[in-house]
């Protein structure tokens, strides 16, 4: 069995030293394996290590502990036979498109002449021949990443790792060049073997993939595992396209209650975590579900679509707007509460109020902040003390990046202020003084 | 399947084709750099000791000859200066252990003057190349380099750290190795900063130049032949119309190298801009379109970035066996732990040696005399820079928002900057003497004569990047006057003030040993304060007081810094758009 596996991770764990030197843990007990002729995408919420476990795959950065390897082989820093392709494409701007792609060459030590052939080759094949003399600066998004992805192929990977490569790109380019990249892979013309696609597209990674994994967030473990035997190329709006990103939908957002598992109850703070989406998306999104035609509800691939959000914007805002209690969610489906619809019909003045009572009730870390704020003499507090608090569990920038939240939902709700010249946080003034 | 494909472009032989009319064109320019250069780089090598004279001469013919010396040493320091940061920059950014040293180490090189240096570095020097021109001549090359070297070294070791991590990750991925990283991310990542650092060098050489050249320490009194000692020298007789000729001299100067080496190299480094979108305007530069239409150079330069490309592969990591990372050595963390004490435990010694020099060699008194010299000057710079402020934050922003006039300004301003201060003795001495003036005031301006341009040509391109939808909703708005410039220009423009006053505040501190003892012929003016009792200390020769007097200039420097200048930019860095 193990001459078919490219790569494989047996219990691999990472965790990150946070600020006060305690570590967090990103990564948790993944076990996981590209077979030979397999695309694989890994699929979960932004803060679920997706791209870490791109990154020690790639050789880039070690594995705490577990195993990494790759043909049998210990990784230890970055194996010739891996390529990857950038979200930002990661082109060197002062570099010719040319000498971008014959980097990786250059790097094996090849000599010019053998490069320039192999590169205009490539170049040719990606649909880049006559680009060779231009710099990145002068190409749109989608050819920039045409670059990338040939640099990436012209040293004849073994394995091609892809980190959102498509996601900076608009829905039109990104599906063009994925259906491109999926045709040299299914006419053989390329001699890769295995690809792996780290996304947070549900269209895309059913489109691509033969294998979906989903990760967990708060540690990354691998949650769900769908097998795909559709063959390609397929069509998206095919019944079985349809129904499958339809269970990855419900899949991705199953309320991660029965995550934790019995034994590990000691160790769970809180949860003080917060996704990442603002106000007005909240908002629009809200206004968008109880209109016409969804009235209330809807399917989450629909609402996608009509609300023009990638997945990556959608579902944090739906999280938002459940854990608000503004909304449930059920197997891929979304539907306001009778709260949510009284919300929708309010004024600005109900609106806020209704949106700080919920932030107090159902938001843990509004609360403490409020609380906090409140024994406090001054009734004002700086940011620190909540920063460590949320780095207990989180990443320094994951913890900015929630407090930060915290804030704006905050101030919305009028529940408390925060002054971002003195970093600190306090109550609203008071009407009447 | 790549064999179908035969290569299109081969190596292109040199003379295969025929010389073009900008061949012609360049030819004799080409030759008379090069023999220029041959012929100053013989000069250096003459026979001399130690006592004798060299002759220089006020007579105008011979500028010519010291400004091709001159700008010999210049760019020679600034060869050796690129080569020093370019190995600074690769060891402190990949070393952990070195960059706790070395960046502290920097900032305290920073801070000493130039005399400093000079007054070490002469002896051995000489030494060196006993019986030789050479050694003086590499006396003053090095002191030109220790007014070159740090900022150029500091920026490009900034660039190295904050190169975009994906470019990094990109890099590591194809099994870059460090020499391969080194030419193509690095450098080219950090070319606009070190370019426009190693501008910003040139004209911090010419500032110090008549110290560099006319060597006058402990007792020496050397005058190698340039413009430098020819200031010195006209300045020692009295003579107004040499110190117009060598103005002339320098102008000619900084306008040659601007446009021969500066302007092609800042057109031609315009794609390393890392922006990816099209931006500014780009710079335009004459001699590079004429070389780029050149077929002899076009020839040469293919085939020069050709082996250069070669050379690229020198270092290539071996496949996967070369680089099987090693598990962490335990050893690796004991060396770091002990590190770590060692270096506080050196700076202990070094302090209890401090102090014990100063307790028997110097004395007290004259420690805390030094440190009130010190706080004079201080109120000096902080006063002079404010004033400064006062009168060009205005007058920048105006220009500033005036694209046509911005660019030109830009200009006259970086040859403003690099104006010795030694130039304005004479008419400083006739209005002090003439007008019975008292020094220690009216000494104070030439202080920030050379160093408050930096405060002009930041604040101007500020005001020049003032985005202009914000301009039009001031507009909009109705903001006028004093409202207009409180809520919109000031704050738009305080972090380029910001950082332009702090290259002001380091460059007084240096100029204060010039600017606060002032000779003309048999005059001499003196203002109380450091820089004045280092200049006397070090005509003096005595190292002792002058190692007190710039240990103390180095403290005075680094606290203002950390916990002034560094504050204000915190404060700029988080507010700026």
């Amino acid at each position: 069995m193990s001459e078919n596996v490219l790569m494989e991770l047996h219990a691999v764990a990472k965790s990150f030293r946070s600020a006060d030197g305690a570590p967090r843990l990103i990564l948790d007990d993944v076990n996981f394996s590209l077979a030979k002729g397999e695309i694989v995408a890994l699929l979960g919420k932004s803060g679920s290590g997706k791209s870490t476990l791109l990154r020690i795959m790639a050789g880039l950065i070690p594995a705490d502990a577990g195993k990494a390897s790759y043909r049998g082989k210990d990784i230890r820093g970055p194996a010739s036979g891996v390529a990857m392709v950038f979200q930002s494409f990661a082109l060197f701007p002062w570099l010719t498109v040319q000498q971008n792609v014959e980097l990786g060459l250059e790097a094996q030590g090849m000599a010019p002449l053998e490069r320039e052939k192999r590169a205009d080759a490539m170049l040719e094949m990606m649909g880049l021949a006559g680009f060779g003399g231009a710099l990145p600066r002068e190409l749109s998004g989608g050819m920039r990443q045409r670059v990338g992805i040939a640099r990436a192929l012209v040293t004849n990977p073994d394995v091609l790792l892809m980190d959102e490569a498509f996601s900076a790109l608009d829905v039109l380019t990104g599906e063009t060049l994925r259906n491109d990249i999926l045709e040299l892979w299914d006419s053989n013309r390329i001699p890769t073997r295995g690809i792996l696609i780290v996304s947070h597209n549900i269209e895309e990674a059913v489109m691509m993939a033969d294998r979906i994994i989903i990760l967990s967030s708060g540690p990354g473990r691998i949650r769900h595992e769908v097998t795909i035997a559709l063959p390609r190329p397929r069509t998206s709006d095919s019944a079985e396209v349809r129904a499958l990103i339809d269970e990855v939908y419900g899949l991705m957002t199953m309320r991660p209650a029965h995550e934790a598992r019995p034994g590990a109850a000691i160790a769970t703070h809180t949860d003080f975590r917060l996704p990442e989406t603002d106000v007005s998306r909240i908002e629009g999104l809200l206004d968008l579900l109880a209109d016409a035609p969804f009235n209330g509800s809807a399917d989450l691939p629909k609402l996608a679509e009509e609300a023009g959000l990638s997945d990556e914007e959608l579902l944090p805002t739906c999280e938002a707007l459940a854990l608000l209690g503004l909304a449930h969610m059920d197997k891929g489906d979304i539907s306001l509460s009778q709260l949510g619809l009284r919300y929708a019909d309010a004024e600005q003045t109900l609106r806020q109020e209704i949106f700080g009572q919920q932030l107090l009730t159902h938001v843990p870390l509004a609360a403490r902040i409020r609380q906090q704020l409140e024994q406090e003499p001054t009734g004002t507090s700086p940011e620190e003390p909540f920063i460590e608090l949320l780095e207990e569990f989180l990443k320094a920038d994951e913890a900015k990046r929630v407090l930060e939240v915290a804030i704006e939902w905050g101030r919305y709700g009028e529940v408390y202020e925060y002054d971002f010249h003195t970093g600190r946080l306090k109550l609203p003034d008071q009407q009447e003084e | 399947m790549f064999e179908l494909f035969t290569p299109r472009r081969g190596a292109r032989a040199l003379l295969e084709a025929g010389p073009n009319r900008w061949d012609w064109i360049l030819l004799p320019l080409v030759l008379a750099v090069l023999a220029a250069v041959a012929f100053g780089a013989m000069q250096m090598t003459r026979p001399f000791t130690v006592g004798e004279a060299t002759p220089i001469s006020l007579d105008p013919a011979y500028l010519p000859y010291y400004l091709l010396r001159t700008m010999l040493r210049m760019f020679t320091a600034l060869a050796c200066s690129l080569i020093f940061a370019f190995v600074f920059a690769a060891i402190a950014s990949k070393y952990r252990a070195a960059e706790k040293v070395m960046i502290p180490l920097l900032d305290v090189l920073q801070s000493v003057p130039i005399l400093g240096f000079q007054a070490i570095a002469i002896a051995p020097f000489i030494a060196l190349f006993p019986g030789n021109l050479l050694g003086v001549e590499c006396a003053a090359i090095f002191a030109i380099f220790t007014s070159q070297a740090w900022n150029m070294a500091f920026s490009l070791y900034q660039s190295m750290r904050t190169v975009p991590p994906e470019l990094n990750e990109a890099s590591r991925v194809f099994c870059q190795s460090g020499w391969q990283r080194f030419w193509r991310l690095e450098l080219p990542f950090a070319m606009p900063g070190l370019l426009w650092n190693m501008m910003m060098s040139m004209s911090g050489g010419w500032f110090f130049l008549v110290a560099a050249e006319a060597i006058s320490v402990a007792g020496q009194d050397i005058k190698l032949p340039g413009i430098g000692a020819y200031i010195a020298l006209a300045i020692e007789a009295e003579n107004g119309h040499a110190i117009a000729w060598a103005i002339c001299a320098m102008l000619a100067g900084i306008v040659l190298y601007d446009q021969l080496f500066f302007r092609p190299l800042l057109a031609w480094a315009d794609k390393f801009r890392f922006e990816e979108s099209q931006g500014d305007t780009a710079q335009g530069s004459w001699l590079l379109d004429w070389g780029r239409r050149s077929r002899w150079i076009r020839g040469l330069t293919d085939r020069f970035w050709l082996t250069l490309s070669g050379a690229l592969g020198w270092f290539s990591l071996r496949q996967d066996s070369a680089r099987a990372a090693a598990p962490p050595h335990p050893f690796g963390k004991y060396a770091t732990r002990a590190w770590n004490v060692l270096v506080p435990a050196a700076s202990l010694l070094a302090v209890y040696h401090l102090v014990t020099f100063i307790h028997s060699d110097v004395g007290w008194a004259e420690a805390g005399h030094v440190v009130v010299l010190g706080l004079i000057t201080l109120a000096r710079v902080m006063l002079l820079i404010a004033l400064a402020s006062l009168v060009w934050v205005p007058i920048a922003v105006w220009i500033g928002l005036r694209p046509q006039y911005s660019q030109r300004v830009q200009a006259v301003a970086q040859f403003l900057a690099a104006f010795p201060v030694n130039l304005m003795f004479p008419v400083v001495v006739f209005m002090l003497v003439t007008m019975k003036l008292n020094p220690n005031i009216w000494l104070s301006p030439l202080m920030v004569f050379g160093t408050q341009w930096y405060i002009l040509f930041n604040v101007v391109a500020g005001a020049a990047t003032i985005p202009n939808e914000l301009r039009l909703a001031a507009d909009n708005l109705g903001l006028k006057g004093w409202l207009k410039w409180k809520r919109v220009y000031l704050p738009a423009v305080f972090p380029a003030y910001v950082t332009g006053a702090i290259t002001a505040s380091g460059g007084s501190w240096n100029a204060s040993i010039v600017a606060e003892y002032v000779t003309w012929g048999k005059t001499t003016l003196i203002a109380d304060g450091l820089g004045s009792y280092i200049k006397r200390m070090t005509d003096a020769g005595d190292f002792h007081r002058i190692a007190l007097g710039i240990g103390v200039m180095c403290v005075f420097v680094m606290l203002l810094n950390r916990f002034f200048w560094r504050k204000l930019y915190l404060l700029a860095e988080n507010r700026s758009l």
